[in-house]
């Protein structure tokens, strides 16, 4: 057991917790914000994807004791104040999720993506978000909204 | 919940306000004479407080297909209230909402369409002559739109709040007047469904979110051979590890199987988790360790030799002179699969000296608290009053939520700890404790006359049976109906037809699984109509349109298919196309594949579908999941399905159970909706699932001469 202080979406929260507990079940559990989701434990699936100083990561491999207090970590619920980044945006407007579950990672890779990719081709998309599943089969609407947003962000300047 | 007639004034909680709730109380019986007409189960569905707040229920679970739109939009449109004026709630297996509170068959809008539409509808009119009496004007000069009533001269109007004294005091109509379709403003149109927010968001709570405060979690561990039994465990170990508090055995019922399990219970499921890994357990493993696929499999090729049970007879078969050359047999194999629904399951559970307090995502919250055998409290030993069900979002159904298991295991669990207890599997235990999709063999013959029509048809289907699955007191004497779903009842007129099954006992739990066993047969079936159409050296699409004389449903999409895909267009060298149809118990959808060939390498070029729905509610939702259920079959169809060696399932993770990625998906997915009127309305959820393997299949043929008759195949090596 030992103590552990996290940046999420730019607070500072003080944990207790087991040095080899992943950050995942420090942000669900111990934070409180439910947003970032258990799929897998194995960094297969994507769904616990949150940004580690802007760097999309699987929050299941990582142990609360590789984190330093500073590194910035980001969540679902962080990336906008009103549900209105250009990727959620783009997500609404085209209708994307089904059951919902996996979407949260899915957006936390495509705003990754999008920052280093502005205006990715179908084949970037592909190999990008292959790491996040969605069993509801989502992925066209996944591709078309990624598009737009890279539109909408051209067009926001 | 306190009895609540639909004229009486209840207090919402905190404020001042008084409110009506519009629908019946099946808890106060002397009401049931004044019931809105249809809306005999559909109880307390719309709530209007004085300040115009209005609520309007979803009762049918919102698994992503749309639900938590389509059903307060029935009732919306007739009440003249806009989604954005409204909070929306999903039910919680309240008594008040009558027995369907269940998301299935893809029955929720088809089965609630016009109901739903009268309670809205017969709401308005209590408003209507409200204000019309309040004014002292005729009701005809009287409208009511987004949530208020106007007076047509004058311009005047009341909201719906500042009518509802009035409202409670009049008698509700038997027969209100619906809207025409024409003047519909939401129904038919892609409106934005509300919950696609919240899920955008992060926001959208499911059963695995439960946070109940003191709760504890848990991680069980279930014996690896299926079918074995407890013996002893040894928790020693397990206990050392920090933030654990109990090891208890809790019992799973799936079906008509019991298993016991270990459960761990700590202060963090992460605990709980590692500490499972340290148990001892002596397991019995019964002789099913001996159980392993391909044995099983070899077991159900040589049933195939048996005559089974027949289900269905058209005219007489083989009583006719088919020239041995003009007949064809074939036997196809499709596989075990698991739901792998995205959210693992789950169940939060505190239990309380007799009452039950239950958070999950399920597909049925109408079992949860119901009062049959089935249902949980039956099967915990609690009385249906005294449990209270939160429903979630659910992270994904597919039937595999149709089943209260891991719900009975978490209750034994929370009913040996004195604080509420959250029980989450992992991805693996969730891969491999089933209940399962069940495969199915089928065994083929066919035969066409000289002049290439079909004469005869043979569908022999061998499988394990979901009915024996959930019933000790299965009669192996009599077919198993949902095992032959749909091989007899295509609109193909066959002049000889004979349909048959032979069980095999299968000690795995099986259930259903989307679109349930259409979504095997129609491979088998569809796949050998093609094989018949080349034998008859006939166009597959002509040889199945002169088997549709008659005007018939599937005539009709499959002429509208022909079309939309372009199928009289050849295509280039390398490249081919197959089509299949599929009518069953939930709709009608008929799918063409177009595929390259090359390098050994199939690659799925374009899809088209066509699904009859009779009538639309949200065109933009039936794409999703017609796009979905493609996307779901060709996992299926590719993908490693559920095998057993030793007895214990062979596979965990998405390593091991992969799902379909999105660099695996077609690039193109065109879906063509059919929303032609008719009596009936056609289900969305499940029909885009059937057609897809075999028209892949049939696809794969046209470009390749290579037929396959066993899923999974691996589409990068034919």
């Amino acid at each position: 057991m030992a103590t552990y202080n996290l940046t999420v979406n730019e607070k500072s929260y003080t944990i207790d917790a087991e040095p080899d507990m992943p950050l995942l079940w420090a942000i669900r559990d111990f934070v409180g914000l439910k947003g970032t989701k258990f799929g897998c434990g194995m960094a297969l699936c994507g769904a616990c994807t949150v940004h580690l100083d802007g760097s999309p990561t699987r929050s299941c491999q990582i142990p609360l004791s590789v984190l330093r207090p500073e590194q910035k970590i980001t969540t679902i619920e962080g990336i906008s104040k009103d549900v209105d980044h250009v990727i959620q945006k783009a997500w609404i407007a085209n209708q994307v999720p089904q059951c919902g579950y996996c979407q949260s990672g899915q957006i936390m890779s495509a705003v990754a993506l999008l920052a280093s990719n502005p205006n990715p081709s179908d084949e970037d998309i592909d190999a990008y978000m292959s790491g996040n599943i969605c069993r509801c089969g989502t992925y066209p609407r996944i591709r078309k909204a990624i598009h737009a947003a890279a539109k909408m962000t051209t067009v926001e300047g | 919940m306190t009895a609540i007639s639909r004229r009486n004034f209840i207090k919402t909680s905190g404020t001042a306000t008084l409110g009506l709730w519009f629908g019946i109380s099946l808890l106060d019986g002397c009401v049931a004479k004044k019931s809105i007409p249809g809306a005999n189960n559909f109880t307390p569905y719309i709530l209007v407080d004085s300040d115009n707040n209005i609520t309007i229920y979803n009762i049918k679970p919102e698994l992503g297909q749309g639900t938590f739109q389509s059903i307060p939009s029935l009732i919306a449109e007739e009440f003249e209230v806009t989604l954005d004026q409204v909070k929306i709630l999903n039910s919680n297996g309240e008594k008040a909402f009558g027995p369907h509170q269940s998301a299935g068959g893809s029955s929720s809008v088809r089965g609630s369409y016009n109901e739903l539409r009268k309670v809205g509808a017969s709401a308005k009119e209590m408003l209507l002559t409200a204000a019309a009496a309040k004014w002292g004007v005729n009701v005809s000069d009287c409208y009511a739109e987004g949530g208020k009533v106007f007076h047509k001269p004058s311009n005047k109007s009341f909201t719906y709040g500042e009518l509802i004294e009035e409202a409670s005091k009049l008698d509700v109509p038997k027969d209100p007047k619906l809207k025409d379709p024409k003047h519909f403003k939401m129904l038919g149109k892609s409106m934005p469904r509300p919950d696609v927010p919240l899920k955008v968001g992060g926001r959208a709570v499911y059963g695995i979110d439960a946070e109940v405060p003191g709760m504890l979690y848990a991680s069980v561990q279930r014996c690896p051979v299926i079918g074995g039994t407890l013996k002893s465990f040894d928790a020693g170990e397990a206990m050392k590890v920090p933030g654990v508090v109990k090891v208890v055995k809790a019992e799973r019922k799936v079906g008509k199987y019991s298993y016991i399990g270990v459960a761990v219970v700590a202060n963090s499921f992460w605990a709980a988790l590692k500490a499972r890994k340290l148990l001892k357990i002596d397991w019995d493993t019964n002789g099913f360790e001996t159980f392993n696929s391909t044995d099983y499999e070899k077991k159900l090729r040589s049933l195939g030799n048996e005559d089974g049970v027949i289900d269905k007879q058209i005219g007489s078969v083989g009583n006719f002179t088919a020239s041995p050359s003009n007949t064809i047999e074939a036997f196809y194999e499709t596989p075990v699969v698991a739901h792998s629904t995205m959210e693992p399951m789950n169940c939060t559970v505190r239990a309380n000296g007799d009452n039950l307090e239950i958070w999950a995502s399920t597909q049925v919250s109408s079992s949860v608290t119901g009062e049959r055998d089935g249902n949980l409290p039956a099967l915990t030993g609690f009385k249906p009053e005294k449990v209270t069900f939160h429903e979630g979002f659910v992270g994904g159904g597919f039937g595999r939520r149709l089943y209260l298991d891991f719900m009975v295991e978490a209750v034994n669990i929370a009913k040996q700890i004195d604080k509420p207890v959250k029980v989450i599997w992992s991805r693996e235990d969730t891969t491999q404790f089933g209940p399962f999709r069940p495969m199915t063999f089928s065994k083929l013959k066919g035969s066409v006359s000289n002049d290439g029509k079909l004469i005869s048809f043979e569908h022999k289907v061998i499988s394990p049976s979901l009915h024996d699955s959930s019933n000790k007191n299965f009669d192996k004497t009599k077919v198993d109906g949902s095992m032959v779903e749909g091989i007899g009842s295509q609109d193909y007129e066959i002049p000889n037809l004979k349909t048959s099954y032979v069980w095999a006992d299968y000690h795995v739990p099986v259930c259903a699984w989307r679109s349930v066993t259409s979504s095997t047969l129609a491979f088998a079936h569809e796949c050998f109509i093609d094989e018949l159409a080349h034998k008859a050296r006939k166009d597959p699409m002509d040889f199945r349109m002169e088997l549709l004389t008659q005007p018939s449903d599937t005539k009709r999409i499959l002429e509208k298919l022909r079309e939309f895909s372009n199928w009289n267009t050849p295509l280039p060298e390398g490249k081919g196309r197959g089509m299949a149809q599929w009518l069953f118990f939930a709709g009608l959808c008929a799918q063409v594949v177009e595929v390259s060939y090359g390098q050994n390498k199939i690659k799925i070029d374009k899809v088209y579908a066509v699904i009859d729905l009779g009538t639309v509610v949200n065109p933009d939702n039936v794409k999703n999941q017609v796009e979905g259920a493609i996307i779901m079959a060709l996992t299926a169809a590719t993908k490693p399905g559920i095998t057993l060696a030793e007895g214990k399932v062979q596979q965990a993770n998405f390593d091991t159970a992969p799902v379909l990625r999105i660099n695996e998906t077609p690039p193109e997915i065109n879906v063509l909706i059919l929303a032609e009127g008719g009596e009936k309305i056609k289900g969305v959820g499940e029909p885009g699932l059937p057609p897809f393997a075999p028209a892949l299949g049939n696809a794969i043929f046209a470009a390749t001469g290579k037929r396959i008759r066993k899923l999974p195949v691996d589409i990068t090596s034919i």
